[in-house]
């Protein structure tokens, strides 16, 4: 028993992980009387050698699969080791592993078996049983599968903290020629319902103290990049129509590896676009929590986002006629504007030059990179840089600079911006008293 | 002008604060009782911890200090850096003295410094709640041994508490031999006389350890290893985001 597990759960996870949703984060889930909850932020276990976050159990149901989606380690025509899992092992390993404080909770997707509606029953009764027989308020994130029945979704919005539907291909076009047996609008209907559900639920809750949960944390997706041609600025106003109408909570970008290179139909690719994956992640971030909006980012005669430079010195140094911003003057949002300036940083700022001017010695030790910021602001003493520059010769100075760093301190390219939003545990002094 | 001694708790640092409001004390010095060094000509006052006091000057701090910055005074206390207590005594002193709010002066070095220390120090109470690991024994037990740079095993009881509720739960810091334990009601500080348990990777002795307990070790190890996608290898972001220092007890890396 215990080697048939093992063996299932390496070709499980195996078969989950290009996947790379993993965010147990967006919802606030309380402990009533049983085991878990969820924080807002979520909290990271582990990391893998690949450098990426585990929070979640991330596995499928099953890896035998109906479809043939040419992106897919998983589609019939590939030869390789199937498995299935019960319900009941499912729901074993979750707590389990949950118990040991190995996870945050589940993220739980299938291959397509028999139909639709067969498959997301199946992903429905393991978040039902977590939910109602082991009393679990830990995070659970299901797939829902496209084309199943609205009653099945709807069941499963009641379990689940986060439900997600990938589109994986960004155009209707590619989609068919890649995926012939899908189309955009059996991914979009199941979207429509749990974004309605969701806009329900939040209004009933305002109304009633008593009101079922659906899907508090939200929906997300996940696109494929490069596996087709679309452009970045294609993907970016995809991405940002789907936070701003379809209210999704987080869009995935994953990197398009080549696992299927005898299909004539995807491109020959030696490593998949790691640096281009990194560069969308950061326009993406700047959408979500720097107020940039798609078409400052790119525009369509500039479809494809500058590898050598991030998206928001890229946007500075288009719009040197914005800066220099005055550090000791300028509003938040444009404090927030300036490259080698984060969040963080940014709040720091404001709260404290209202005890004095700052200089670019306080910056310094505030945290600002100013080797980055330099070029683009003004604080007491230190003059303006930008002026006299022109974008391109600017560009082509701050990566010759950046280069001379990197060399010194190794690859730091593929990391994203390192703003760290860390957990809020506000805990009562009492509590931390030792007698 | 004294030296203050007091006995190295959180409760203890907040009532030397009370006092010294109360009876016009102006500290040296503020040191834990058990790490002070008696010399023949130091003359020093003796704090009696009383959490009623300690409780008065942490609900005035809260009302002075920017909401950003409320935890600040516990966590920096908990860096156990050398000078810490004086360094937070200057520091509240300037909030409780002054009319308006001074805390979100960064420019000024002693609050940057406190600010730095709270980051830091945020950060490892963070890595607690996400590399703890637990080991279950024969009595249903969660052990978990770890051992933290700074003393932050109190301020993550609460999470824990809440998260595993329905379970009794034994978290031990290796580095300081003292612990807490849950046992479905209450959560109490202990020190194990006798170590059941390796110190060299945690693990628990096995004529103590659930019959289950390897199966899902060993369960967890593989999917460790096999939810890695080899193509993206990435070790200096793994090290990143988990230091080597962990690794040590992390049942995936043992
Ligand atoms: S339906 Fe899903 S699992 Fe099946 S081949 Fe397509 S992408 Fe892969």
């Amino acid at each position: 028993m215990n080697e048939t597990i093992l063996n299932k759960l390496k070709i499980l996870a195996d078969a989950a992980k290009y996947d790379v949703s993993c965010a147990s984060s967006g919802n606030k889930r309380p402990n009533t009387g049983g085991l878990g909850n969820a924080l807002a932020p979520g909290i990271c276990h582990s990391f893998t050698d690949d450098g990426r976050c585990i929070s979640l159990l991330k596995i499928l149901m099953t890896n035998y699969c109906i479809y043939d989606c040419a992106y897919c380690v998983n589609r019939r025509s590939n030869d390789r080791p199937r498995a299935t899992m019960t319900v009941q092992e499912v729901v074993d390993l979750t707590i389990g592993f949950y118990r040991r404080n190995y996870i945050e909770g589940l993220f739980l997707s299938s291959g397509i078996i028999k139909n639709a509606d067969y498959t997301m029953e199946r992903l429905m009764l393991v978040a039902r049983k977590l939910r109602t027989e082991e009393r679990y308020n830990g995070y659970i994130h299901l797939k829902a599968i496209p084309g199943a029945s609205p009653e099945l979704i709807k069941q499963a919005g009641l379990f689940a903290d986060r439900l997600s539907v990938n589109i994986e291909i960004p155009t209707e076009q590619q989609l068919q020629l890649l995926a012939p047996e899908k189309d955009f609008p059996s991914v979009l209907q199941p979207m429509n319902q749990i974004r309605t559900g969701i806009q329900l639920y939040k209004e009933e809750r305002k109304k009633y103290q008593h009101t079922q949960r659906f899907t508090p944390a939200g929906q997300s997706t996940q696109l494929i990049v490069g596996a087709s041609p679309e452009s970045d600025q294609q993907i970016l106003s995809l991405a940002s129509g789907l936070y701003d109408q379809q209210k999704l909570k987080r869009v995935y970008y994953s990197g398009y590896l080549p696992v299927n290179d005898y299909d004539k139909r995807l491109p020959a690719l030696k490593i998949p676009p790691l640096v281009r994956e990194n560069r969308l992640y950061q326009s993406d971030w700047l959408m979500r929590f720097y107020h940039f909006q798609a078409d400052e980012i790119l525009s369509p005669e500039q479809p494809f986002l500058d590898l050598e430079i991030d998206p928001k010195l890229a946007y500075a140094i288009r719009n040197l006629h914005l800066f220099p911003v005055d550090i000791n003057r300028a509003d938040y949002e444009m404090i927030l504007r300036v490259p080698g300036i984060g969040v963080q940083s940014a709040k720091m700022i404001v709260d404290a030059r209202r005890f004095r001017r700052l200089t670019s010695l306080h910056l310094k030790k505030i945290g600002v990179v100013m080797k980055r910021a330099q070029y683009f602001i003004t604080c007491n003493e230190l003059a303006a840089h930008s002026r006299d520059w022109d974008p391109f010769v600017l560009r082509s100075h701050i990566i010759h600079e950046s280069q001379s760093k990197y060399r010194k301190a190794g690859d730091t390219q593929l990391s994203l911006f390192h703003f760290s939003k860390p957990a809020k545990i506000t805990s009562q002094p009492s509590m931390l008293f030792k007698h | 002008m004294a030296i203050i001694l007091y006995d190295g708790t959180f409760a203890g640092f907040m009532t030397t604060i009370f006092e010294c409001y109360a009876q016009k004390l102006e500290p040296t010095n503020i040191c834990k009782e058990d790490s002070f060094q008696e010399s023949l000509f130091s003359e020093h006052i003796q704090i009696v911890t009383d959490l009623e006091k300690s409780q008065r000057v942490w609900n005035g701090l809260q009302q002075k200090l920017h909401p950003r910055n409320r935890e600040l005074p516990v966590l920096t206390f908990l860096s156990e850096e050398d000078g810490i207590e004086m360094r937070l005594y200057r520091f509240i002193k300037r909030v409780f003295n002054s009319r308006q709010r001074i805390d979100t002066d960064y420019a000024d070095p002693d609050v940057l410094t406190l600010k730095k220390i709270e980051r830091v120090v945020m950060r490892e109470s963070m890595r607690i709640l996400q590399f703890v690991r637990f080991q279950q024994t024969i009595d249903d037990i969660y052990f978990a041994p770890i051992e933290p740079q700074f003393d932050v095993l109190p301020y993550t009881l609460k999470h824990f508490k809440n998260r595993f509720a329905d379970q009794k739960w034994l978290i031990y810091d290796v580095k300081r031999d003292y612990g807490f334990f849950y046992d479905l009601d209450q959560v109490t500080e202990m020190t194990l006389n006798e170590k059941n348990f390796s110190i060299h990777d945690g693990k628990l002795a096995d004529n103590i350890t659930q019959e289950d307990e390897a199966t899902y070790q060993s369960l967890w190890k593989s999917y460790f290893k096999h939810i890695n996608i080899e193509e993206r290898k990435n070790l200096k972001l793994q090290r990143q985001h988990m230091p080597h220092r962990y690794w040590k007890f992390l049942t995936e890396k043992n």
